[in-house]
């Protein structure tokens, strides 16, 4: 029986949000194929984590309990991977579509000779071997995807694609120990730096993202976008023109060449909707719209759309949400 | 100090986006093409190095002939010359394919620094420069939103979810970056002009020792087969404020029949 490894997205000792999804993707393609769905966990903390991974479908959880897993770049997790893969028989690897799990992708797909596919929102089997769908062009377009025949098939989830399903399963922990490379050692990280607000969900992984644009037209805007952001545990977003102008930080941009997120709901205030932004937020579940322009392209993606100054309509808004939250 | 830039020619944003429904690939000549945008984050990075420390900056791009407008393009910002490598057999090739001709255009390059723009902004799947620097033995400092060169060690910080990680090695080796780096400048009327006279040096898949059997759609190990347009959306409510915010209770409304508040 062939085994599906799950690469364990984690910070401080907690699986993201993401991981949990693709444990239950990788479930679902398991109850097709029969294969077992093993998490890989790389870095410390495996023993508190186990019981989360098999309470959410992970009936083997590989551990690499070292420091030595986040103290250079990439490579030991490639490495780590790789020794599963050459000790075992593994059909496919899940990864989270996040920019540091994609360059563990490309270089294990290079070191395994395996096929990778970054951003799937879909996962379907057929003769034993896995359909992708993603969406590509700002989510204009769907399409399906394949590694090819033999090659292992390294495989990219999108955020918020599938939902978190508690199994109510237990994992068997296997520890393994991984012989790094020279070549492994040769970029450090001497430090992280976080910067997010511990009180916020990233928006990659948020339900709700508040986003906020050119139409804030100040710096303080952010504050209002933080306030209704808080009013619903939302994550705060922000188009391109904003980061730009300095009033919200790069990390936090939305669009063509920022994050892409897919939240179930998002509600953009003073923004257009370029097509460089919908090419990060289109495939948002649903779309709130509050800008002062009629025309502004947002208003034809938007579900809900409120035409008005969003300096009236936003402060209302969270008075109202404050008060049906009683 | 010789610094290569990997650039692409993408389909226009704005434009429309047409795949090709032979080959099941984007087709860049059915609007108009241009300088992948993020790529220009990665020119002036170069270009900057090449002003502090004198370093060598030669663009790399895959295409056709008729891509030479964007390797122009490229070098208007003051680059020193160019290699194109243009092959019909390189068409399909997915993103690990891709990264295989590039290692094997730069591996005899002498280079201390490739570096990438993070992302393309049609492809978007960001494989590409990890995979280069694996195929090349070298380490990837990506999604770097700071980088400085002190003699042969190179610092990063490679932006991700919560903030960036402060990594280093010491050269040669493999960036891309983030737009967050810097502000790139426009091409000067001077750079445009010179452009037109920098050497390009096109070369062939077997220029490079890569046979046609390891590249190009029959030979992906990742491939788009199917596509269709998303299905058109329901037009939504939209209203109109009075001035005073009122709207706003209907939105609420909205959001709690949606189960959101």
């Amino acid at each position: 029986m062939s085994e599906i490894l799950v690469l364990i997205d984690h910070s401080e000792g907690t699986p993201r949000k993401i991981s949990l999804q693709m444990l239950n993707a990788a479930n679902q393609v398991a109850a097709t194929t029969g294969d077992t769905v093993a998490a890989v966990w790389l870095g410390e903390g495996s023993a508190d984590a186990a019981a989360t991974l098999g309470a959410h479908g992970a009936a083997k959880v590989y551990a690499w309990d070292s420091e030595d897993a986040n103290a250079f770049v990439t490579l030991p997790k490639v490495e780590a991977l790789q020794s599963i893969i050459d000790g075992g028989d593994v059909s496919a690897v899940l990864f989270g579509s996040g920019n540091h799990t994609k360059d563990v992708a490309a270089r294990l797909g290079i070191r395994v000779d395996g096929g990778v596919i970054t951003d799937v929102t879909g996962l379907d089997v057929e003769d034993g071997r896995l359909v992708a769908t993603k969406e590509v062009f700002g989510g204009a377009t769907i399409t399906k995807s394949r590694v090819a025949a033999g090659k292992l098939q390294i495989i990219g989830i999108a955020a918020n694609a599938f939902p978190v399903v508690e199994t109510g399963g237990s994992a068997d922990v296997t520890a393994i120990d991984v012989t790094l490379s020279d070549a492994a050692k040769a970029a450090t990280v001497t430090s992280v730096e976080k910067q997010a607000s511990a009180d916020r969900p990233d928006i990659g992984e948020a339900a709700i993202v508040v986003a906020g644009g050119r139409g804030l037209g100040n710096e303080e805007g952010f504050r209002l976008m933080e306030e209704l952001a808080d009013v619903l545990g939302a994550g705060v977003g922000a188009s391109r023109a904003a980061t730009d102008a300095g009033w919200y930080p790069h990390r936090y941009q939305v669009g063509q060449t920022g994050r892409t997120i897919s939240p179930t709901l998002y509600i953009g205030s003073g923004i257009s909707g370029a097509i460089q932004h919908r090419a990060g937020m289109q495939t948002s579940q649903n779309i709130v719209a509050i800008n002062k322009d009629a025309e502004a392209p947002i208003f034809a993606i938007a579900d809900f759309g409120v035409v008005g100054d969003l300096y009236k309509v936003v402060p209302k808004l969270i008075e109202e949400l404050k008060a049906r939250k009683g | 100090m010789k610094v290569i830039v990997p650039v692409k020619r993408v389909p226009d944003t704005a434009g429309d986006k047409v795949i090709d429904e032979a080959t099941k690939t984007v087709d860049r000549d059915a609007g108009e093409a241009v300088l992948c945008p993020v790529n220009e984050f990665a020119i002036e990075e170069a270009v900057r190095l090449k002003e502090n420390s004198g370093a060598e900056v030669i663009a790399l791009l895959i295409g056709p002939e008729n891509a030479q407008s964007t390797v122009r393009k490229a070098l208007s910002y003051g680059l020193d010359g160019a290699i194109q490598i243009t092959d019909d057999a390189i068409a399909g090739s997915d993103a690990l394919g891709i990264a295989r001709i590039i290692a094997a255009a730069v591996k005899d390059e002498e280079f201390d620094a490739i570096i990438f723009g993070n992302q393309s902004t049609d492809a978007r799947t960001c494989l590409v420069p990890a995979a280069v620097a694996e195929l090349l033995g070298l380490p990837s400092l990506t999604y770097a939103r700071f980088m400085e060169v002190d003699g042969d060690k190179i610092t990063v910080h490679r932006e991700h979810e919560e903030g960036w990680d402060v990594v280093e090695s010491t050269l040669p080796a493999v960036v891309s970056v983030v737009e967050a780096i810097n502000e790139p400048r426009y091409p000067s009327f001077k750079g445009i002009m010179a452009a037109k006279s920098k050497p390009l040096d096109v070369k062939s898949l077997a220029d490079l020792g890569v046979s046609a059997d390891e590249v190009g759609a029959g030979n992906a190990a990742a491939t788009m087969y199917e596509f269709a347009p998303r299905p058109p959306k329901e037009a939504g409510t939209i209203v109109e404020d009075e001035g005073d915010g009122a709207a706003a209770a209907a939105l609420a409304d909205w959001m709690q029949e949606k189960k959101f508040v």
